[in-house]
């Protein structure tokens, strides 16, 4: 066993590494990835070891960079593309959601998409407007795509390296303000499959649900609602879609409460999409309404305001207090 | 008014202009201001043979009778898909009448290991990769989306959103280049796509990239409703210029002259040295598709002006006056067409609605539980209505 303990940007930049050596056919494409490393340094070093043709420094065009990704998917190889931050990927929505995530279905099968795409995504580094957003839920509602994000090195390492070589279209959600944290990865043995949650902590009274930056605020919440003599599971998501509802549903029915917590807006977000399914599947299980903490409707406020709009610890406690109340 | 202007700008048919025609890739980019651009033109609308110091092809009498029957089978296809959207066999229809040379000449311009990117027109395209016409229906029929393998016979599902394939074309391209093959790529889009971002950073990853992708926009004169002037300011093969790759404007309506062009940007993209934007000036005959009304919004007398230049007639001409095919040729394409027709109309009659159960798949290659999940659900609930049926008797 290889246990190393390294941050989740170096955990990626590992992973990377590792996939541009297992497959020929896997590219690493984006804005400044090249000499610079990206800006969050994730791809550094790898142009220098892999060369400009595996790792290329892109034009300053997201739905080029996308749009030719497809075009090169659909040559044979597997490009992995850096969208720079959250906020910059939309010019590049129109060809994730009108062309990667439909052309496996138009052609019938015939054939596959692999291409990943990476989003730092989630406030909390105190950035300027259109770097600090979660727009997960509008990649998870398209069918086609694939959604991801890891909460720990363990995971950043993983679940890259099984998301390039997944055939389906994967947009891989990285947590920017968690980059830098470190935890122990076993760098030899898969923990378990892309798309299964975990469970982050055990509990008996509450079920949390979070996944990528938010994992933490509930494990820290857990911790914190543990010296009041609450038993609080935590379960990390790590997909946002497909979502492993079975795994939820295992803990409600143990807990009889939940709380799903998310940085993107809690209206039309992932959380709802949880509360619905997992209400139809466990009514009779639950002692409280499944509630969520996460963003309000109205646009990112300027960073000296993101401590009041991200859920902190106080937040989710609150929600933990509410749940128990009933 | 902007038929006006567009009739304005339309190159002048004449023989007279034989020696005069001689816009090239090269020329053009000296005269990028040019206000009314020359077109290489090979067969003039009234059926004669021009040379052209860049672009000069020699077809033996075969080859020319093997244009001919490919732009007349692909007008009879296209005909009969015409009137079976009219018989509401078809939802929806995007002809190509008047296309034909453009499709035609660059289509045979191509190899066989030559990947073709289309929009959602190019059936003489598709006629030329050796695609099963009645393959392009289901999608207008409403039966799929595409339904074709792309690798069978290189050429790509038809792209709906303007513009949008003009990337997939330039990564593919750019995949071919790192392989180290020799192949060519070819995207087609339309005058309208190419106000499109789409298409705007095709040419910009194309040239940085130095991909080998041969831009081969039909400027057809009007999108939907909207001339060319409401797209752009300069002449669209000018466009090239900018992203630093040449542009040349090709009679459209000349199979000769598109089939020389197209060969020579593909020839030119395998000898590595990158993108050439071929603009085919043609015309748009029919409506944009068959929901259009382009009485709406262009005279007649422009339509009438086109009809002149037709692509068919003008190689007919040719290949009569050349003693390049008899009449038992033309009677025996007749009949070839008209079997096409009944080919066409027996297949797209015979085509059966897919099976519901199909929503759910291929929506991912790896599986999704979710979607395994509705499959189970909506599959008991189509058995509920079995159940009912049977409880009636």
């Amino acid at each position: 066993m290889a246990m190393e303990k390294m941050s989740i940007a170096k955990a990626l930049n590992e992973s990377l590494r590792k996939a541009l050596d297992n497959d020929p056919k896997v590219l690493i494409m984006g804005e400044d990835v090249g000499k610079l490393g990206g800006v969050f340094r994730i791809t550094d070093g790898l142009q220098k070891d892999f060369g400009e043709d595996r790792v290329i420094d892109t034009p300053l065009a997201e739905s080029g960079i996308v749009g030719t990704a497809i075009g090169l998917a659909l040559r044979g190889y597997r490009p992995v593309v850096e969208i720079q931050f959250d906020g910059f990927v939309f010019p590049a929505y129109d060809q994730i959601v009108t062309q990667l995530a439909k052309m496996h279905a138009r052609a019938l099968g015939k054939i596959k998409l692999p291409v990943v795409i990476r989003i730092p995504y989630g406030g909390g580094i105190g950035a300027v407007e259109h770097h600090s957003e979660s727009p997960e839920a509008l990649f998870a509602h398209v069918a086609g795509l694939k959604v991801v994000s890891p909460s720990n090195a363990s995971d950043a390492y993983w679940m890259m390296q099984q998301a390039v070589q997944s055939d389906d279209p994967i947009i891989f959600f990285e947590p920017k303000r968690r980059y830098w944290d470190k935890g122990e990865v076993e760098t030899d043995t898969i923990p378990g499959p892309l798309h299964k949650a975990s469970v982050a902590r055990t509990g008996t009274d509450l079920t949390l649900v979070a996944y990528g930056p938010m994992v933490k605020v509930c494990l820290e919440a857990a911790a914190a609602a543990q010296e009041e003599g609450k038993s609080i599971e935590v379960l990390d998501l790590r997909s946002m879609s497909p979502i492993d509802f079975d795994a939820i549903q295992t803990s409600v029915e143990k807990t009889g409460r939940l709380v799903v917590v998310h940085e993107a807006p809690v209206f039309y977000g992932s959380g709802a999409e949880i509360a619905a399914r997992i209400t139809e599947r466990c009514f009779y299980h639950l002692e409280a309404p499944v509630l969520r903490v996460g963003g309000y409707h109205a646009p990112y406020p300027p960073a000296r305001l993101e401590d009041e709009y991200l859920p902190g610890l106080d937040r989710v406690l609150d929600a933990v207090d509410r749940s128990l109340a009933y | 008014m902007t038929v006006e202007s567009t009739a304005a700008r339309k190159p002048r048919r004449s023989s007279k202009r034989t020696s005069a025609v001689k816009t090239t890739a090269k020329t053009s980019a000296k005269t990028p201001q040019s206000s009314e651009p020359e077109l290489v033109q090979l067969l003039t609308p009234e059926g004669e043979r021009l040379e052209h110091p860049d672009y000069s092809i020699d077809l033996t009498a075969e080859e020319l009778r093997g244009l001919y029957r490919d732009m007349v089978l692909t007008r009879r296809f296209d005909a009969e898909a015409t009137a079976l959207q009219r018989q509401g066999e078809l939802g929806l229809w995007a002809s190509l009448l008047g296309q034909e040379a453009a499709q035609i000449g660059s289509g045979r311009a191509l190899r066989d290991d030559d990947y073709v990117f289309p929009t959602y027109r190019e059936h003489g395209v598709a006629w030329c990769r050796g695609v099963d016409p009645t393959n392009l229906l289901g999608m207008f029929r409403g039966v799929n989306h595409g339904g074709w393998d792309p690798n069978t016979n290189n050429f790509h599902l038809y792209t709906i959103v303007i513009g949008s394939q003009t990337l997939h074309a330039t990564g593919y391209a750019m995949g071919v280049a790192k392989d180290g093959a020799d192949s060519a790529v070819i995207a087609y889009f339309g005058d309208g796509a190419s106000s499109q971002g789409d298409v705007a950073e095709s040419f910009t990853f194309s040239a940085v990239y130095n991909a080998p992708v041969v831009f081969f926009c039909q400027n057809n004169q009007w999108a939907i409703s909207e001339p060319t002037e409401k797209q752009t300011r300069v002449p669209l093969y000018q466009r090239a210029q900018g992203f630093g790759f040449p542009g040349v404007r090709v009679d459209g309506n000349d199979v000769l002259a598109c089939l020389a062009v197209t060969r020579s940007a593909l020839e030119r993209a395998r000898r590595g040295e990158g993108p050439t934007l071929v603009e085919a000036f043609t015309y748009r005959m029919g409506a944009h598709t068959t929901s259009d009304d382009p009485t709406k919004y262009r005279a007649d007398e422009e339509r009438a002006a086109w009809e002149a230049k037709d692509p068919i007639l003008r190689l007919r001409t040719y290949l009569e006056k050349e003693g390049a095919a008899d009449e038992a040729f033309f009677t025996a394409l007749d009949e070839e067409s008209e079997a096409l027709g009944k080919r066409v109309r027996e297949a797209v009659r015979a085509m059966p609605d897919p099976d519901p159960i199909a929503i759910f798949d291929n929506v991912y290659a790896d599986g999704n539980p979710l979607v395994d999940e509705e499959r189970a659900q909506f599959a008991a609930y189509q058995a509920s209505f079995a159940d009912t049926a049977e409880e009636g008797k």
